[in-house]
């Protein structure tokens, strides 16, 4: 199972970033986040997994592809990137993914055994706002701020100006 | 199901979608598939964090609680990005990076 998921994520994910129509790219970025919500569920964090449907799956990849319609036509074929360019990209990210990959291979984890246990709703909720050890209540605010200023400020970047 | 899989076959999976984000980002010359390429990079960095949480250390929830943070942190980046875009395009009617010269109007 774990299996399918990665070939699905890798797959997928090679596809967004070279398809040539766009709105094709924003459809496989869908697949992608969908099956990386099928992994946490593997890994039985069943409200991460549900966040990440809804949040990403549901309103980031259609907040995309409702700019795309805004600013492209869906017919619309990207150019292809010059064949230097790609090659250069490919090695410094090819480069780049080796040498993690070999010092990932390299390190001895601790592997713990794992508890079949889904994280109940409860102590998430209780993590969200303690404000003792392993509690989370002022990245909570700060999130909450974050977001409030976000939801303004692209209020005003998109407005419609006046002059 | 996952039983049998040690935490670097989840790093590994990480690593190469970071890295293919990387590419995407280095080669596209669109602003949204810049974007969606951002959006990849922030994934595998979730995955590495909930495969950290779950294997290595299962006595607390960091690496959830991390993760519903980056979530948050990407959704607001990305309604801030998507407006930014927009207002490009309305004053420049192209999202191409390579022709986006001007900073004043």
């Amino acid at each position: 199972m774990f299996l399918v998921f990665s070939v699905v994520i890798v797959v997928f994910s090679l596809l967004t970033v070279t398809s040539r129509r766009i709105l094709r790219a924003a459809t496989f970025l869908l697949f992608v986040l969908v099956s990386t919500s099928g992994l946490y569920f593997l890994l039985r964090f069943n409200f991460l997994a549900a966040i990440q449907l809804t949040l990403y799956a549901g309103g980031i990849v259609v907040l995309i592809i409702f700019s795309i319609l805004l600013t492209s036509h869906i017919s619309e074929k990207l150019a292809v990137p010059p064949v230097t360019k790609r090659i250069y990209a490919a090695i410094a990210a090819i480069a780049g993914a080796v040498l993690c990959i070999l010092t990932i291979l390299q390190t001895q984890f601790v592997q713990k055994t794992l508890d079949p246990a889904r994280v109940h709703i409860r102590t998430i909720g209780e993590g969200m706002l303690s404000t003792g050890k392993y509690g989370y209540a002022l990245p909570f605010e700060v999130i909450s701020v974050l977001l409030l200023a976000a939801m303004i400020g692209s209020i005003i970047l998109a407005k419609k100006r006046k002059d | 199901m996952f039983e049998g899989v040690p935490v670097h076959w989840f790093l590994v999976l990480a690593t190469t979608m970071f890295f293919i984000g990387i590419y995407g980002f280095l080669v596209r010359k669109n602003l949204i598939t810049m974007l969606m390429s951002l959006e990849l990079i922030l994934n595998s960095v979730c995955i590495n964090f909930v495969a950290f949480n779950k294997i290595l250390f299962p006595e607390h929830l960091e690496g959830m609680f991390f993760t519903l943070f980056i979530i948050a942190v990407a959704a607001a980046e990305a309604s801030v990005a998507i407006a930014i875009i927009i207002n490009i395009y309305r004053r420049l009617v192209n999202i191409d990076v390579e022709k986006m010269n001007e900073m004043k109007y």
